[in-house]
């Protein structure tokens, strides 16, 4: 039996199911005008709001989406899709019960493990966090980890997300999780897996990577966030929605009803992403967590965010697709007990409810800041949770008379001699997760005892010290930087105009 | 009498109760309360409370944003009486507040927002994603003592720099102020672009406010 974990159960799912579809209806959903002729010609009735900020555009709307319309559409998204490597081989599965982990995005500071502070990342930092990345198979995909800080100086702002897929696909044979920062920057980072994949075709039949998209709560599909679920559903390539109520402050402070803002949010994504290319992979995602009412942050290690992560999945897995989750995260500012008790727990829970990529491991700070030395710690929880998440396990043909007991007792009698039996030797690998060096398990001895933050150092050293870059093609790298090229210059003409437009205006 | 009035009024706030607040207004005014003293001894010596128990982690924000909500109640009960009898209540100064273009996160701003207006400043509030040219306007429009904008997104820091460029370029500084905040907002980038402050959390922004309002009055430009 795989032991497994339910929060809502049929009948609380089909409430929030019902609910979810009410609010798509009343009060609908504010979409980015890139969508609206889209929706219309799909009957769907959209108003078209006045200008209430600027960030969105003229023609933005609210749609008022029926539930058959988005039945048919969820219809056509595919119930699972693997993500390849390199290689071309299949190394995640998007599906069933399959739980696969990969560190946080996107953070824009690095805790220092010298001096103890955190300060702006940089490409370096993200370097180091995808070479221990690559080494550790608790994680099956890499993500464009951390901002790099650094890259401005000859970069425009506006490609950062460009550049650090630059970085991860110059440094990892593994399936990537990234995502793009506004609706231009898209193009750039398709093509880069494309150069990588060697073409568009192949990319799409075998996808290296799946981007984040994010709704902004409540019930807002923004420019730029509708734009790139159009863009990634005509282009093939697999769009994972990252919808973060935040429970109490962008959301109902219930837990039920964020899930059910959540799936609101998630059925019209998937709506507006099965118009633009049906059959196209996207996965029912989120960072839902509660809102502290002290700070007003997003406590990512609460234990409620940690349910409303499960809850959420389990919506989407009863509607039979991949899910995705935030979990592995911690509020603290330290890699210390609560950085620990936070992240080993939810990694538990996330496992136990069968999510098919738990994206978190590494941050601190509310997703603010990484450490790579969190990062090797959250590898051991992930790597226990994977245990318990395979369950107690009887064994066949290992053991003889397939029992359980009797026939290795048959071999010892009363002697206590299990150490030496052949079937020790032959299942204890199965058996039990060996850790790393990280956990201590020794006996005291002449050497005084370290501290796991000490160890979890030496193993991030030890683990950039056996890491070898992949070595590509020189035709590819040379379209990577032509394309990073490219891209720059148009970000460059862009802010210029910009610039031009905002000092003729004030 | 009005001891046990003011009390009332105190509690009002506390408790986060428009109505109660607003009947108690009236009665002040009902009464022949100076309207001035019953906002100075009364509702205002109830958001200050309200505003230390929040500082010091025993009141919630939905109780904070109840207790704001009942001062404004009792306000605006009030501030007719107050304008006619010409006795204004001092604001600690008027802040601009706004998202760096691009940007939508705003709760933290929104948290500020919160604790500078509870604390006494005039807030305006223009937003999300504002650029600019719309920070300069309002600025020159309510004649503003200090503009802030919050950016979480390193893409959008550089719009903190455009917005102090821009009140530069319309000789708003250095009588105005410019103040920053956000995630990845340091000490480094603030001294960058010149900003005349930036604060980690919202009740340091209260602090820096206030600090840089003792700066303004000690050079005798602040509204009296
Ligand atoms: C909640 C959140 C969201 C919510 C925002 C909801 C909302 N209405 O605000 C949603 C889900 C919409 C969102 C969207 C996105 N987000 Co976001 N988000 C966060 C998160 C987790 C918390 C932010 C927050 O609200 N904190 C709580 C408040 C109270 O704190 P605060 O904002 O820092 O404000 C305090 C201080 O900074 C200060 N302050 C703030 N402003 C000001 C102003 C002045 C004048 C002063 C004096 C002080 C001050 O006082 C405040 C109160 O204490 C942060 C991570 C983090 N820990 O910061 C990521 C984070 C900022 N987001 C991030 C990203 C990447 C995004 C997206 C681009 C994701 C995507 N791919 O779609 C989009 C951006 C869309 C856009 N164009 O803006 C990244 C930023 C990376 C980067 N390069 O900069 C972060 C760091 C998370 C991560 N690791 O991915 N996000």
């Amino acid at each position: 039996m795989r032991p497994s974990i339910q929060l809502l159960g049929p009948d609380l799912i089909g409430r929030i199911l019902s609910e979810a579809f009410e609010l798509l209806m009343n009060p609908g959903v504010r979409v980015g005008s890139a969508t609206v002729e889209l929706l219309r010609s799909a009957g769907v009735d959209v108003t078209v709001a006045e200008k209430v900020a600027d960030h969105l555009a003229d023609h933005d709307g609210v749609a008022h989406i029926p539930e058959p319309l988005v039945r048919r559409c969820l219809a056509s998204v595919p119930r699972d899709f693997h993500l390849y490597n390199r290689k071309g081989e299949k190394t995640v599965h998007y599906g069933g019960d399959d739980v696969h982990f990969d560190p946080g995005s996107c953070c824009v500071q690095m805790l220092d493990p010298d001096t103890m502070e955190a300060r702006l990342s940089e490409t370096r930092d993200l370097v180091r966090i995808v070479q221990v990345t690559e080494m550790l198979p608790q994680f099956a995909a890499q993500s464009t980890a951390v901002v790099c800080n650094d890259a401005g100086n000859d970069l425009p702002s506006a490609i950062g997300d460009l550049y650090r897929l630059f970085i991860v696909l110059q440094h990892s044979d593994k399936p990537v999780v990234t995502g793009s920062f506004s609706a231009s920057g898209l193009e750039g980072m398709i093509d880069l897996l494309a150069a990588d994949s060697g073409g568009l075709d192949k990319l799409r039949r075998q996808p290296r990577a799946v981007f984040d998209v994010c709704p902004s709560p409540p019930l807002n599909w923004s420019e730029f966030g509708s734009h790139n679920l159009l863009d990634l559903a005509r282009a093939g390539v697999p769009a994972e929605i990252v919808s973060m109520p935040l429970a109490g402050g962008t959301a109902p402070v219930t837990l039920a009803g964020s899930v059910t803002q959540h799936a609101a949010e998630a059925l019209a994504g998937i709506t507006l992403h099965q118009l633009a290319g049906p059959g196209s992979p996207i996965v029912w995602g989120g960072a839902p967590a509660i809102f502290d009412m002290r700070t007003g942050g997003a406590p990512m290690g609460a234990v409620e965010t940690a349910m409303l992560n499960l809850a959420c999945a389990e919506v989407g897995k009863h509607l039979g697709l991949p899910t995705h989750a935030y979990l592995v995260a911690t509020d603290s500012k330290f890699v210390d007990a609560q950085a620990g008790a936070e992240s080993a727990r939810s990694a538990m829970l996330g496992a136990l409810a069968g999510i098919n990529m738990i994206s978190g491991a590494g941050m601190l700070e509310s997703l603010a800041c990484h450490s790579v030395e969190k990062l090797v710690m959250d590898a051991e929880w992930i790597a226990s949770a994977q245990r318990l998440a395979r369950g107690i396990e009887v064994h066949g043909g290992e053991l003889p008379g397939h029992t359980l007991a009797t026939a290795m007792f048959a071999q010892t009698g009363l002697s206590g001699e299990f150490l030496q039996l052949k079937e020790t030797r032959a299942l204890f690998r199965q058996e039990q997760y060996l850790p790393s060096s990280l956990i201590d398990r020794s006996a005291r001895g002449s050497e005084p005892p370290s501290d796991v933050f000490t160890r979890a150092r030496a193993r991030v050293d030890q683990l950039v010290g056996k890491y070898r870059k992949p070595s590509l093609p020189e035709d590819v790298l040379q379209k990577f930087q032509a394309i990073l090229n490219r891209e720059a210059g148009k970000a460059r003409a862009a802010a210029a105009a910009s610039e031009k437009l905002s000092i003729s205006s004030s | 009498m009005s001891d046990e009035l003011f009390g009332a009024m105190l509690q009002s706030i506390v408790d986060g109760a428009p109505d109660k607040a607003s009947d108690l207004a009236r009665q002040a005014l009902a009464t022949g309360v100076d309207p001035l003293e019953a906002v100075n001894r009364g509702f205002a010596v109830g958001i200050k409370f309200a505003g230390d128990q929040f500082g010091c982690g025993e009141m919630f924000l939905p109780d904070l944003l109840a207790s704001a909500e009942a001062m404004k109640a009792a306000i605006k009960i009030l501030e007719p009486e107050m304008l006619k009898r010409g006795s204004q209540r001092a604001t600690l100064g008027k802040i601009v507040l706004g998202t760096a273009r691009g940007d939508i996160h705003d709760i933290g701003k929104n948290l500020v927002a919160t604790i500078l207006s509870a604390s006494g400043f005039q807030i305006f509030d223009l937003g999300t994603s504002v650029t600019p040219e719309q920070f300069v306007a309002k600025a020159k429009e309510v004649d503003a003592d200090i503009v802030g904008i919050s950016a979480l997104l390193t893409t959008t820091m550089a719009g903190q720099k455009a917005v102090i460029e821009a009140l530069d370029r319309n000789a708003l500084r250095p009588r105005l102020k410019a103040i920053i905040g956000g995630a990845a907002v340091t000490s480094k980038w603030a001294a960058e672009i010149g900003a005349d402050g930036f604060s980690r959390n919202a009740i340091d922004a209260l602090e820096l406010a206030k600090n840089l309002m003792r700066n303004i009055t000690n050079q005798g430009t602040a509204p009296a």
